[in-house]
């Protein structure tokens, strides 16, 4: 079963305990810098949105890729860039449409989400439960529940 | 470890950058933050220096664990001389600011001198530059970091600044960070403007390294982080009502201060509480809470956002207001709400963004106010000075105009701006100023919470909560429950929290942790990160040693043991309602008990062997 990042921003704070988790797990720094999950603030609406890759199945990057060096995780679903391979030619961070893969001018390579091998320590970071991993397949599931919630006849209060 | 261990050094006057390694074995001694930049300061300034001239320096302090993945570890602190107080200041804030410079690899900046033209500082990593600050000028803090972000094109930027309210030189500015937090007490703000340093703006892509067991620091943290969830005040009650989660029960003990503490309770309490900025308003059908908030790090999220309703008379036709910014917290709700006898919750929430737009701290400017409508209902104050305003207690329009004359520092603002203290004086009735050594009480009444009054009269920076919370114990019962309505075993109390308090500020964590971590849970995270053996059994030592240091610098600034006292109004004029009704502060009956388990002598000055003890050895004492 493969399973996906499901973000939730109404839930999220923007306290970046994702984004040190993950450039922590990539690199043994904290450094939200490099973080391949970033929080965007929207200040004048009060909102807060995590926003990652979300590991499309027609993955433009791995396509557009000269030298093959994002491939496919069959295990995980995750499109991963082979850093040995990569030779920073960023033609892969102009093909991805929503710009999560980037350029590291540290590495002279490119980084993205590679879901952390199966155990995204974003996820497990996030204390409001903004950022789940659940089942590819039924990323909707709860929210359908919520809906179908709405339409239960009312409970008696008395038991 | 865990410090980056480097300190940036900015010489304002000669325009000077260099960079020079942490002092580790301060840092050994003072742990970070608070307790070593105040060691910086000691050991680097004259304690008689005039706190807005040149010999005064400013210092910008990070903790070992701030940029970490400790929870709340992202505080940093602005440490230096008050001109408010005149005595040691130290304003801690949250935000993204403190991580973002730790993240570019400094501990701290020190700011010595005075700049001859307005500056502001860039960092970009090592890229460290002062230039010139002539176009910020004159702008508020809101215009000043849009424009900073626009100048060098990078929306990742942080920015802490000053408002026009620091420039004329109101004595409680603060400095504002990532547009609404703020280090706000004690007029740091002002002390920055008196440099003409306008902003620091940091970019930092470096990171937080060099930690001393990366396992057992990842396994400390999340056993941290699960105690705070799991508590019911930093799990529950912070997140869905923020600090305001007090105003309802504050008010019920009757320790709720009303119209500059002449009453305990206030009948519009509920109209401003946490559980009324949820309710949809009847104008609009929004609730004034927009959504809560982390700063870095922090799983608790006890930010308030907020937004005023279009129609409200304070933003009418100004759509600059009309998004969502910092909300009320408790101490904003009381100072400009009861304090002020003022029910109408954008109303305060309206003159709490003028404090974040233009960089004053809502506790003094509220308290001030307050002061002022009692002055007007006495007639010492009259519509002449005002300019025609009618200042009296209960009009949300007073109280929206005296936050711009006081943000723009026009008119009757200038007097506004001294403070409490100096405008009570200034008009003939010095005993109307609820102040203790120059600085404004916050929102718990001590004739209700005894604990309070000894808290506010042995506070190194003047009257603050944040030196040793006791309500925590007083009516929250953490760690455990005492009695809010007697003196006995308070010394004791408020000791042990005074010396807490001041190890947790210095590590790089927020202290509303303490609702439910002890430095029993605390010292696992810092002993992990930062090398040395970090018991809490250290902790409260360091703890008790940046106590005596700030106390020292304070006696060798001009105080002495009679300045440790409370106003007539809270030690004569008893609690006229409540639980509290008949009591009054018994001040007298803690201090004496104080000063003798400090170790201090009768004056209250640290004895000899006090100073020993904790490796003390202050400049112009013998050893």
């Amino acid at each position: 079963m493969l399973k996906s990042l499901q973000i939730e921003p109404e839930k999220c704070t923007g306290c970046l305990q994702c984004e040190m988790a993950c450039s922590y797990q990539a690199t043994g720094v904290f450094n939200p810098a490099v973080s391949r999950i970033k929080i965007f603030a929207f200040h004048e609406e009060g909102r807060f949105v995590p926003y990652t890759c979300t590991q499309c199945s027609e993955a433009w990057c791995m396509h557009a890729c000269p030298v093959e060096a994002i491939v496919y995780n069959e295990k995980t679903g995750a499109k991963e860039v082979l850093e040995d391979v990569c030779v920073g030619c960023k033609v892969c961070t102009i093909a991805c449409p929503f710009g999560t893969v980037n350029y590291n001018q540290a590495t002279r390579v490119v980084y993205k989400c590679d879901l952390c091998g199966g155990d995204p320590e974003c996820a497990k970071a996030c204390p409001t439960e903004a950022i789940t991993y659940v089942d590819s397949d039924h990323t909707g599931l709860d929210r359908m529940r919520a809906h179908a919630a709405q339409n239960l006849p009312q409970q008696s209060s008395q038991t | 470890m865990a410090w980056t261990r480097n300190v940036l050094r900015v010489n304002l006057t000669k325009g000077s950058i260099t960079n020079e390694p942490l002092n580790m074995k301060w840092a050994n001694d003072y742990l970070g933050q608070r307790g070593l930049a105040t060691k910086y300061l000691v050991e680097e300034t004259d304690p008689k220096c005039d706190p807005l001239g040149p010999d005064n320096k400013m210092i910008m302090t990070t903790g070992p664990l701030t940029g970490t993945m400790a929870s709340t570890g992202g505080r940093y602190s602005v440490v230096t001389k008050s001109p408010l107080t005149g005595v040691i200041a130290c304003s801690n804030s949250g935000g993204f600011i403190g991580a973002e410079i730790k993240n570019a690899g400094w501990d701290m900046i020190i700011f010595e001198g005075k700049s001859p033209k307005p500056v502001y500082l860039y960092i970009e990593d090592d890229k460290v530059e002062l230039l010139p600050a002539d176009d910020l000028w004159g702008k508020s803090v809101w215009e000043a970091d849009e424009m900073l972000h626009k100048k060098h094109q990078d929306p990742l930027l942080r920015v802490a600044t000053v408002g026009r309210s620091a420039e004329a030189g109101c004595l409680y500015s603060g400095i504002i960070n990532d547009l609404h937090r703020a280090a706000g007490r004690s007029g740091v703000g002002t002390v920055m403007a008196s440099k003409n340093l306008k902003a620091v703006a940091v970019r930092g892509t470096k990171g937080v390294s060099n930690i001393k067991d990366p396992a057992g620091f990842m396994k400390a943290t999340q056993e941290g982080k699960k105690v705070l969830a799991e508590n019911a005040v930093t799990g529950q009650g912070l997140p869905a009502l923020g600090t305001q989660v007090l105003m309802n029960v504050i008010n019920e003990i009757g320790a709720m201060p009303t119209r500059n503490w002449r009453e305990v309770q206030f009948e519009g309490a509920s109209k401003i509480s946490g559980e009324a900025m949820k309710e949809p308003r009847p104008s609009d059908g929004r609730p004034n809470l927009t959504t809560n908030a982390g700063c870095f790090g922090c799983t608790i999220a006890c930010g308030r956002i907020s937004t005023i309703d279009k129609g409200h008379f304070t933003v009418d036709n100004k759509p600059e207001y009309w998004g969502a910014s910092g909300g009320l917290e408790y101490e904003a709700a009381w100072a400009l709400g009861s304090d002020c006898g003022v029910d109408d919750l954008d109303a305060l929430t309206y003159a709490n963004f003028l404090c974040n737009e233009d960089g004053f701290d809502p506790i003094d400017f509220g308290s001030t106010v307050a002061a002022a409508m009692e002055l007007f209902e006495s007639g010492a104050i009259t519509t002449k000075e005002t300019g025609g305003v009618e200042l009296r207690f209960g009009d949300p329009k007073a109280l929206a105009w005296a936050a711009e004359v006081v943000a723009r520092g026009e008119g009757f603002g200038k007097d506004l701006g001294l403070g409490s203290q100096r405008l009570c004086e200034k008009y003939g009735k010095p005993e109307f100023s609820m102040t203790v050594k120059g600085q404004a009480f916050p929102a718990y009444d001590p004739r209700g919470i005894q604990g309070m009054g000894l808290t506010y009269a042995t506070s190194n920076r003047g009257a603050c909560h944040l030196r040793s919370y006791t309500v925590s114990s007083e009516v929250l019962g953490i760690p455990e429950k005492t009695d809010p309505l007697v003196t006995d075993g308070k010394p004791e109390l408020v000791k042990a929290f005074q010396d807490a308090t001041a190890a947790v500020d210095s590590s790089g964590l927020c202290v509303f942790t303490a609702f439910a971590w002890t430095l029993e849970d605390i010292s696992p995270q810092i002993d992990a990160a930062c090398e040395g053996d970090w018991t809490a059994d250290k902790l409260l030592e360091v703890g008790e040693r940046i106590w005596n240091m700030e106390r020292d610098y304070n006696l060798a600034a001009g105080i002495t043991g009679k300045d440790d006292t409370l106003p007539k109004r809270l030690l004569k004029d008893a609690a006229k309602t409540g639980p509290a009704t008949g009591k009054v502060n018994g001040l007298a009956e803690m201090l004496p008990h104080y000063y003798e388990i400090r170790g201090w002598t009768k004056d209250g000055v640290p004895t000899p062997d006090t100073r020993k003890r904790l490796g003390l050895n202050p400049k112009g004492v013998a050893a």
